[in-house]
């Protein structure tokens, strides 16, 4: 039954397009064999470089971002500064819009012309990816830490533990695991926002698909990187998905 | 005479307004068992969170091993470290192994070594008959199995004093026998314990001396045959009438 309905939703789709008005122009501007053939070895380069700023970026966003939660989760009125500060970051960096902090960064930084601070945009954009992907990841880890149940503090510290080694042993352990699928969420998202670094120069693949686009006249190209994104994408989200059941029936076995 | 292992004195806890003990005075001797007894909500469990420094407490004084615990100087986190405390709803860490919940303790706190905090640690699952559960995780367990797993947990760093937070309370009833008779072997080795406890026959069976709480007063103290059976105090009298009814007794 679902074959059936999913066959008759993609036929019907398939004609609706391929029968409407503009359809050959756009088939001869976004589906160009000749041109995607042309552009695949540049885009894959660029998709390249993505990949490593993901990966790099991404660790950085994950231990920035548990640094800030566990700041932020602090108790007693000593910690009141540095809790403070922590959700100013939060604050700051989850309001700011992406685009923004990429020419604030990418622009500003190298701007100041202070002896080491990077003038890669490369650099300058996972600068700015980790900037504002930490606030956020920082709350989904604020989220998993604040769910694990004041009785397991108490243990944890009934054994003598400091609260840095009830963190790392008790607390964070059991928060990560609660936190996996919407952490991997984030990376998703994370993925093909790495994308935007190309808006500082770094040509990465959508750069590299906007260089072969005018090199064409056609956009066949971004619809390459586009779709090379998407199935970046693919494994990181059914990953997510098993991680999710995973969980489900972990929970459910208490 | 020797210092007592804990000794309480004047303590006074608040909760906002709320005033949940109100000038404790008690002391529990070397190898003495200790039960409190009292309604839910009379500061049982207060009183042992304040003596295992989980609770800060408002007034009063805690000395264990003639050592004053409460003064805002002591570094809690050594003063635990010769507590070992059991609570109610078990509290062991799902996401370590039954041997890794045990040995958390002796290794990252006490320096013991992996493979010696292992060798003791078995041994004592071994000696509660719990050995062949060592690499299971906790809620693998009954509750029963689970509550044993919590009192070797909190004994596997030889504390000087054992902190009981009614233990049973969260077990189906077929269950606690296992708990409370490992409770008395315990109590039978010599161990120090103060023991928040619904179960009046285990307390006038396994303590020493019965402490009756009402409104975070201590009420009456002494042998358990005095206070279980002839309490003197109106309040104990009537409290232990509605256990009676209850059909705990």
């Amino acid at each position: 039954m679902a074959i059936v309905s999913t066959l008759v939703f993609a036929v019907v789709a398939w004609f609706a397009v391929t029968r409407s008005p503009g359809w050959p122009r756009v088939r001869a501007s976004f589906f160009n064999s000749h041109s995607a053939a042309a552009a695949f070895p540049s885009i894959l380069s660029g998709l390249w470089l993505n990949i490593r700023v993901l990966v790099v970026s991404e660790v950085l966003i994950l231990l920035l971002g548990l640094g800030i939660a566990a700041l932020r989760t602090l108790r007693g009125p000593v910690w009141f500064p540095v809790r403070a500060l922590a959700t100013g970051y939060v604050d700051l960096f989850r309001g700011l819009p992406l685009i923004i902090c990429l020419y604030l960064v990418g622009f500003g930084l190298p701007g100041l012309r202070l002896t080491g601070t990077p003038t890669d945009p490369v650099v300058l954009g996972g600068i700015a990816l980790v900037l504002i992907y930490s606030a956020y990841v920082a709350e989904v880890f604020r989220a998993g830490i604040e769910s694990v149940h004041p009785s397991q503090r108490a243990a944890a510290r009934s054994l003598g533990l400091t609260h840095a080694q009830m963190m790392r042993i008790v607390v964070v352990p059991q928060a990560i695991r609660r936190v996996l699928p919407p952490l991997l969420n984030d990376f998703v998202a994370l993925q093909k926002d790495c994308g935007l670094i190309s808006v500082l120069g770094a040509v990465d693949a959508v750069r590299a698909a906007q260089i072969q686009s005018a090199e064409f006249f056609d956009f066949t190209p971004y619809v390459l990187a586009g779709l090379l994104f998407v199935l970046l994408a693919v494994p990181c989200a059914r990953l997510a998905d098993a991680a999710a059941r995973r969980l489900a029936r972990r929970e459910g076995g208490f | 005479m020797s210092d007592p292992v804990l000794r309480v004195s004047g303590l006074v806890k608040r909760y906002g307004a709320h005033t949940v003990l109100d000038g404790v005075d008690l002391a529990v001797g070397e190898h003495e068992v200790v039960a409190l007894i009292g309604a839910s909500g009379s500061g049982k469990s207060t009183l042992l969170r304040c003596v295992n420094l989980l609770a800060e407490i408002d007034d009063g004084q805690v000395w264990l091993d003639g050592e004053d615990i409460s003064d805002p100087r002591v570094d809690t986190d050594v003063v635990r470290r010769r507590m070992g405390v059991v609570f109610q709803a078990f509290n062991l860490f799902p996401h370590l192994s039954v041997l890794a919940n045990v040995t958390l303790a002796p290794r990252v706190v006490h320096g013991v070594g992996r493979a010696e905090a292992d060798r003791r640690g078995l041994a004592l699952l071994e000696r509660v008959g719990l050995a062949d559960k060592a690499s299971a995780y906790p809620d693998r367990l009954s509750g029963g199995q689970q509550q044993r797993v919590a009192i070797v947990r909190a004994l596997a760093y030889e504390p000087r004093l054992l902190l009981l937070d009614e233990i049973t309370s969260a077990l189906d009833p077929e269950l606690v026998g296992e708990v409370l008779t490992l409770v008395r072997e315990l109590a039978e080795q010599g161990r120090t314990i103060l023991m928040a406890t619904h179960e009046m026959g285990f307390a006038r069976h396994v303590a020493d001396r019965v402490c009756f709480l009402d409104g975070g007063v201590l009420i009456e103290s002494g042998p358990p045959e005095q206070v279980l059976e002839h309490p003197e105090q109106e309040r104990t009298q009537q409290f232990l009438r509605r256990i009676i009814a209850a059909g705990r007794l």
